[in-house]
């Protein structure tokens, strides 16, 4: 998978720190962030939002067939992790596999490569998710 | 508005067809369409195309253009929709609004594409444009990995089991061997569903779709002039189509997909019928767990026991209800963009009583369920016999 050297560099606040926004009318929380509040639309008021990359496991899966950039790290598992603010998002967990994990284990943000283009070009990096022990 | 009816199908061998091309295999079904229809191409006013991804898989944008070109239908307006592996059903959804609105009266709809010029990862990665790509695929799930997560969820909320699943590919490469279209056309065991090659568990192999070339047309025309076309024209009762959140995690649950209930509502409230009037179905089976939560989303099972359902064999032909008489995804195939399109053929073999050993007996009304992505776009369809 290949991703364009401004699109990293774009989402580098997200990837790297999880920030999100918020929306201070109905204080609903969004990761990866929204410039539009899904309920409150016009009348939302959108802010930054740092997230705090705690959550639980609300479902999880082994991939086996990986996709292009991912061949090396076969099998390895991929979770919905519920946020402790309040919303979802999708991310890798690390030094786990499957026989380790079941739906509400606690996890928590951990920094780590994404993944590299090919040797030559950008190494892409952002956030994984590790139990908490 | 007025009543809109389907008065020609057509559609292509499903399978690795790499004797055929892009614009050869939707040229084809469109033909075979027309000829069904038994109009001449000076009847038709406008088309509408489905394909998700020809410009990826192919490098050919612009398809409405190439079919009109070279079905010899130019100048008549030939306009292509998207909306993922729902693509054909918009385009269906196109025609009917078309006509019903009086804009056309003729309408020829195709679904296509061409899958199999590329390799399995290039083709994973080209469908993965199906969810969200910066926040979904680039953290390294897959498709049959966010389906492996409603299933997980499913399985944990309502005890769902593997045995489950495996029942509903079974039983659709059961109906896919009598389908001279699919792609599959043999038997399937439990004990090899079950053992099969791991893809994202708890998903097999056996569980998931394949890569498939194919398309598929039909022609829509008023109801009222329907019999001027066809012997036994199929109704269009409601074409509805609803929209959910692109990314899988943003659900507010993962054991029903909200757009396509949402969808199914709407249709049967148009319609005037509800789930338990519909005699045959053909429901987007794009992988097992989709099967099941389909069943449910629809209202032919309440949540948590389709799975039980399809073990129990209540969606076979003869059934409470028949499910994906085709063979559904799992064995016909699932050339995206021609899937939505396809579907409405089978139903109108159904409806019209020419489906031999998998035609279900008396069938009145039918249903077709066809899903974007992990859910954000949802299309059902309804249809009763016309004659």
């Amino acid at each position: 998978m290949k991703e364009s050297i401004s699109l990293t560099w774009r989402r580098i606040p997200e990837r790297y720190k999880m920030i999100g926004t918020r929306c201070t009318t109905c204080n609903s929380n969004f990761f990866p962030p929204r410039s539009v509040c899904s309920k409150c639309r016009r009348k939302g008021k959108i802010e930054p939002f740092e997230f705090s990359g705690n959550g639980k496991i609300y479902s999880f899966t082994e991939i086996h067939a990986a996709p292009a950039g991912f061949e090396n790290q076969i099998p390895y598992v991929m979770a919905i992790v519920e946020l402790d603010e309040g919303t979802r998002c999708t991310g890798q967990i690390v030094d786990a596999t499957l026989k380790d994990l079941k739906i509400g284990d606690r996890v928590e943000g951990t920094f780590r490569k994404l993944l590299s283009d090919d040797p030559e070009g950008p190494i892409h990096y952002g956030f994984k998710f590790r139990l908490k022990k | 508005m007025r009543k809109v009816a389907l008065v020609g199908v057509g559609m292509t061998k499903f399978g690795e067809n790499w004797d055929k091309s892009f614009r050869g295999m939707v040229t084809e079904a469109g033909i075979k369409a027309i000829q069904d229809a038994k109009i001449t191409g000076d009847e038709i006013s406008a088309g509408y195309v489905g394909t998700m991804a020809s410009g990826s898989l192919v490098g050919q944008e612009h398809a409405g253009a190439l079919i009109s070109d070279y079905m010899g239908l130019n100048p008549i307006p030939i306009t292509r929709v998207e909306g993922a592996c729902a693509s054909g059903s918009l385009a269906l959804r196109q025609g009917v609004m078309a006509v019903a609105s009086g804009l056309h009266d003729v309408v020829v709809v195709g679904g296509v594409e061409k899958m199999t010029d590329l390799d399995v990862a290039a083709v994973s990665q080209i469908l993965g444009g199906a969810g969200d790509q910066e926040w979904e695929l680039f953290m390294g799930i897959t498709f049959p990995g966010l389906y492996a997560m409603m299933a997980r969820r499913h399985m944990h909320e309502y005890g769902t089991t593997e045995e489950m699943l495996a029942s509903v590919a079974v039983k659709n490469h059961a109906n896919g061997v009598y389908n001279k279209y699919a792609q599959f056309q043999r038997e399937i065991t439990m004990e090899q569903a079950l053992n099969a090659k791991m893809v994202a568990d708890p998903l097999k192999i056996l569980d998931c779709s394949p890569i498939t070339d194919g398309a598929a047309a039909v022609v829509l025309a008023p109801l009222d002039s329907a019999s001027s076309y066809s012997d036994k024209p199929v109704e269009i009762l409601a074409s509805e189509q609803a929209s959910g959140t692109l990314a899988l995690h943003d659900r507010e649950n993962l054991t029903s997909i909200k757009a396509a209930k949402i969808a199914g509502e709407l249709a049967y409230k148009k319609a005037g019928i509800g789930p338990k009037d519909i005699d045959v179905a053909e429901v987007h089976d794009c992988f097992t767990i989709a099967e099941i939560i389909a069943t449910e989303d629809l209202g032919f099972f309440k949540p948590g026991e389709g799975g039980p359902a399809a073990l129990e064999g209540k969606t076979k032909i003869g059934g409470e209800i028949a499910i994906n008489t085709s063979g559904g995804l799992k064995a016909t195939g699932h050339p995206v963009g021609a899937t939505g399109v396809k579907q409405a053929c089978e139903v109108t073999w159904q409806l019209r009583g020419e489906r031999e050993e998998t035609q279900v007996k008396d069938v009145e009304y039918a249903l077709t369920h066809n899903v974007g992505g992990s859910g954000a776009t949802a299309v059902v369809h309804l249809y009763q016999r016309g004659y």
